[in-house]
């Protein structure tokens, strides 16, 4: 519930904080309702359409409605993926006004005990830290090994659990010790003659959950030529912050990234993580009005690239050859990659380049999965309905083999296949897990 | 506000779940693409089928309550404003293509199927559905054929109107009635089909609707002619049509366009360049070749300064890029974007495009001219912002005086966009007091109590176009019932 009050002080913030220009820069034409995942799943309903979403925000910047729960919903519900933007044609910057709005609402709530206290926890606690990310993954990765786990699945424990969440403890990746966390490398020298310097952004859930993933990029970066700098005071990249509401935080967390990163002469920052990359490139945006960050932050951002657009770069497939035993692969785009890091041709080419295999385009492999960061655990409903749609499109393919870019994206797709019963002959997998099967040397 | 009676048999006939009064869904059906317009619906209904469509229309005509029809609401006219408030109809229902028939080449459909998914049903089975609004990827069937709209393959195929051959309609007594059929020919009796198409919701509800197809043409060919002189492109137009070629896009660009355009997409056009004609020919490879070669020859004759003839499917791309983009390019100068529709006969266009440069040079406004040059239909945009008060007045004289000059030339207020709340205003000086007449007996015939959407087409009082209010947007607040402005 939000209080009269909390109302009050939310209407008066989005008078002050939200772009006026931005909000009129919406035409109203409704170029973006076919590009949104919940206009199609809500059953067409304007409100959670990206037309409508702006409309309420201006409404409620110029009085007309009260940011009350139906308001809240709508916001809620939006999944940040931003393919509305993609085909705007007012060149409208939703993303933007999407998390100012959610920061004003979350920062003039009081949330109710336990909610407040898991924000707490998770968003100045957990994820700013990466030794405790490392630990707290490092607990799940005892509860696999310990037994534990197949004790919890045999008690039938887990039943308990709403079904989404229970399919997601079964797809978690087996996860590294916590020794081997962390006791991460720092520096890696190029295999055969160097192309580029470049540092490696190494992520806080990808470091712990996604260790594997990390290894196989560094080692396919070192095939590429690239001498690598991993620096170690590096940290998460925010975006869960701005997503849910903490522009505060994740401000912070920007700032120890851009410091870690300065001064390493590199080429590039290379991110294999869409949804990461995609909010490294928004700190220019972030930090606009911050006198002594935000030029820093404009060097930061102009060397972010993800690791198969540099891959392409260098000709790896080409340099590399690639192979697998014979079977259908297709990609599943992340958002975060496609619609704001503007990456999409180069993962389909370096698939497209394995030996062996057969690349099939998958059915609106552009349309969210319905994953987006935490939403498939907070909107589980809706998310299982995009979750549905897009196992149609993947079955239909008949591909052995989903590739993602996003760790998150990764999850939903083990889960979907988990869900239609699909685990014998399908899998999900990460793109340079894939590539490191298929390099031959 | 609904009295509690009529809420009571909303609810009854669609059930509670498609009837919502809450202030945020009314408020996101508050409005549609026409800028700086917006007022407050009493509530939103969503029917399964015709026959509560009809249920509906029987209890708001009993109360005297106001019904909008709404498709996706993408008009430009004000057209789905609820000015008047009352109950708004979506038709996120009733969006089945119903039909497809190849023996008589023709597709029938709900009011709510958007219509790319028509000419993409179509084109399936090598037929084709022409009308192409730039909007199409999320109108309406219901919606266009509401407006009557138009696109750019108006010259050579004309338009929504000449597709639509027979429909279900539900009267404003609630009537469900049929007009035409799966026919090319019918004189069964006024051509009610045509009557309701461009209706604009006013007369009547459309439930469903069966569409002529034609046979998909063989090939395209897409080129570009560049023009220091805007009466070298505009004679260029006369000139094609005179040698008997009836291309199916011939798109024009006006100066302050093609720098708007330039200057956004970087595709390499000289800014310096008067005007830009896009021009494509359809059909069989042997038309195809040969009319292309012609409109070459013309071009070259009229003095174009540069001819590029695209020779595969991205060259095409790129060279309709500029036209593409040229609303894009517009709508990111400023926040507020008015896109108007006058409309000349074709041999008028350089004349037109002069004056509204001269207007717009007079009035201190940019304002940009696109458009469809085969049919004479221009699109004189004007970015601004709807803030800056002083301004919309001028936007507001400006306009005015491009209509005057578009009917002086024997053209029209609106060649596609429909009138709805906009331009109202100015439709006596397209039809004088005795066409309007005749169109008041036929709404009054009808509609005797006014319920299909109102206060549309018929301009209530000497009211502006661009801002009902001279202070901003108008804001119908639906408790005190009257115009709030809000900003
Ligand atoms: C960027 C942009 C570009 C555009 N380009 C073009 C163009 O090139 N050519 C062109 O002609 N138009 C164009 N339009 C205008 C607009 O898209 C068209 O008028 C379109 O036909 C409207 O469809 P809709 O589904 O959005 O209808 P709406 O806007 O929802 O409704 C339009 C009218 O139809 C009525 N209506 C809707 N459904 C029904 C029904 N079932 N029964 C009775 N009445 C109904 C409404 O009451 C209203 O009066 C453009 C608009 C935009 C924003
Ligand atoms: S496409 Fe852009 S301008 Fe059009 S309604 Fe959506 S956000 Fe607004
Ligand atoms: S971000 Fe995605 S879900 Fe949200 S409005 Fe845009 S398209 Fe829809």
């Amino acid at each position: 519930m939000t209080t009269v009050k909390e109302k009050e002080m939310i209407q008066e913030q989005f008078k002050v904080r939200m772009n006026e220009d931005e909000l009129l820069n919406c035409m109203r034409c409704g170029f973006c309702l076919p590009a949104c995942p919940t206009y199609i799943e809500s059953g067409y309903k304007e409100s959670h359409s990206p037309r409508g979403r702006i409309a309420l925000m201006k409404a409620v910047v110029d009085g007309l409605i009260e940011p009350d729960e139906d308001f809240e919903r709508s916001l809620n519900l939006c999944l940040g993926c931003v393919a509305c933007e993609t085909v705007c044609p007012s060149g409208v910057k939703y993303g933007h006004m999407l998390e100012e709005a959610r920061d004003i609402v979350s920062q003039n709530k009081k949330y109710s005990l336990p909610t407040s206290i898991v924000r707490k926890t998770v968003f100045e606690g957990l994820f700013p830290h990466p030794n405790r990310m490392k630990n707290v993954t490092g607990l799940i990765g005892f509860y696999q090994r310990s037994g534990l786990q197949s004790i919890a699945r045999k008690i039938g424990f887990l039943g308990i659990l709403p079904e989404h969440l229970a399919l997601m403890e079964k797809v978690l990746p087996e996860v590294a010790t916590v020794k081997e966390m962390k006791n991460r490398p720092v520096h890696v020298e190029p295999i055969g003659k160097q192309t580029h310097r470049v540092a490696f952004f190494s992520g806080c859930l990808m470091d712990s959950m996604f260790m594997k993933t990390n290894d196989a990029t560094i080692k396919l970066l070192q095939l590429a030529g690239c001498e690598i700098v991993i620096p170690e005071d590096q940290t998460c990249c925010g975006a869960l912050h701005g997503h849910y509401g903490e522009k505060g935080g994740s401000k912070d967390l920007a700032k120890r990234n851009i410091k870690a990163f300065e001064d390493l002469n590199v080429d590039f920052i290379i991110t294999n993580a869409g949804g990461c990359g995609a909010f490294l490139l928004g700190y220019d945006h972030m930090l606009k009005n911050d006198p002594i960050w935000s030029e820093r932050a404009k060097k930061f951002t102009e060397k972010i690239q993800d690791v198969s657009e540099i891959l392409v770069s260098v000709n790896f497939h080409k340099r590399v050859r690639l192979e697998l035993s014979s079977q259908i692969i297709t990609y599943q785009d992340s958002c975060h990659l496609r619609n704001v890091m503007k990456t999409a041709s180069a993962p389909r080419l370096l698939l497209q380049s394995i030996k062996g295999a057969e690349y099939v385009e998958m059915k609106d492999a552009d349309r969210c999965c319905g994953s987006a960061g935490i939403y498939n655990i907070i909107e589980s409903e809706m998310s299982m309905k995009m979750l549905d749609y897009k196992m149609e499109q993947a079955k239909d393919t008949q591909a052995a083999t989903i590739v993602t870019a996003n760790p998150g994206c990764l999850l939903q797709m083990k889960v979907g296949i988990e869900k239609e019963g699909l685990s014998n002959k399908m899998r999900g997998i990460h793109i340079v897990d894939l590539l490191l099967e298929a390099v031959k040397q | 506000m609904l009295s509690k009676v009529v809420k009571e048999k909303l609810v009854a006939i669609v059930s509670k779940e498609n009837f919502d009064d809450a202030k945020t869904e009314r408020l996101v059906y508050s409005y549609d693409s026409t800028p700086n317009l917006q007022s407050m619906p009493d509530a939103v209904v969503s029917p399964r089928n015709t026959k509560e469509v009809s249920e509906i229309v029987k209890v708001c005509n009993q109360y005297k309550v106001p019904i909008v029809p709404r498709g996706s609401g993408t008009n430009l006219c004000g057209g789905t404003c609820p000015t008047e408030g009352g109950v708004v109809i979506l038709f996120k229902y009733m969006n089945k293509i119903l039909d497809l028939d190849e023996e008589n080449l023709t597709i029938t459909v709900q009011p709510g199927v958007i219509l790319v998914d028509v000419a993409n049903a179509a084109s399936a089975k090598g037929l084709f559905y022409p009308p192409d609004p730039g909007s199409m990827k999320i109108a309406t069937i219901g919606g266009t054929i509401n407006e009557n709209a138009g696109g750019l393959r108006g010259l050579k195929y004309g338009v929504t109107r000449d597709y639509v051959i027979g429909l279900e309609v539900v009267m404003p007594n609630g009537d469900i009635i049929k007009t035409g059929g799966k026919l090319a020919k019918d004189v069964a009796g006024y051509d009610l089909t045509r009557l309701m198409v461009g209706s604009e919701g006013t007369l009547g509800i459309i439930t469903e609707a069966i569409l002529k197809l034609i046979p998909m043409p063989e090939t395209k060919k897409t080129m570009l002619a560049l023009y220091q002189d805007l009466e070298a492109a505009a004679k260029t137009v006369s000139k094609i049509i005179a040698n008997k070629i009836i291309p199916i896009t011939l798109e024009f660009l006006d100066q302050p366009t093609i720098m708007v355009v330039e200057d956004y997409s970087k595709i390499g056009l000289p800014t310096d360049a008067k005007a830009v004609l896009l021009i494509e020919q359809d059909g069989s490879p042997e038309v195809v070749n040969r009319d292309i070669e012609k409109i070459i020859e013309v071009c070259r004759q009229e003095g174009a300064v540069s001819v590029q003839v695209a020779s595969t499917e991205e060259e095409a791309l790129a060279l309709a890029a500029a036209r593409r983009t040229a609303l894009s390019a517009l709508a990111r100068l400023k926040p507020t974007t008015v896109l108007e529709d006058a409309t000349v006969p074709r041999s008028e266009l350089a004349k037109m495009v002069r004056a509204i440069n001269e207007i717009a040079e007079k009035y201190k406004l940019q304002i940009c001219t696109f458009g469809h040059a085969g049919d004479g239909n221009l699109h004189p945009t004007c970015p601004t912002d709807s803030r800056n008060h002083e301004e919309m007045e001028r936007v507001e004289m400006a306009f005015a005086e491009i209509f005057e000059k578009a009917v002086e030339l024997g053209g029209t207020i609106t060649g596609e966009h429909g009138v709805g709340v906009m331009k109202a205003p100015y439709l006596e000086l397209k039809l004088g007091k005795e066409g309007i007449a005749v169109m008041k007996a036929i709404k009054q015939a009808l509609d005797p109590n006014n319920i299909m959407n109102p206060g549309k087409v018929f301009a209530k009082e000497d009211r502006k176009r661009v801002v009902i209010t001279n202070q901003g947007s108008a804001f119908r607040d639906d408790d005190k019932n009257r115009v709030v402005v809000t900003q």
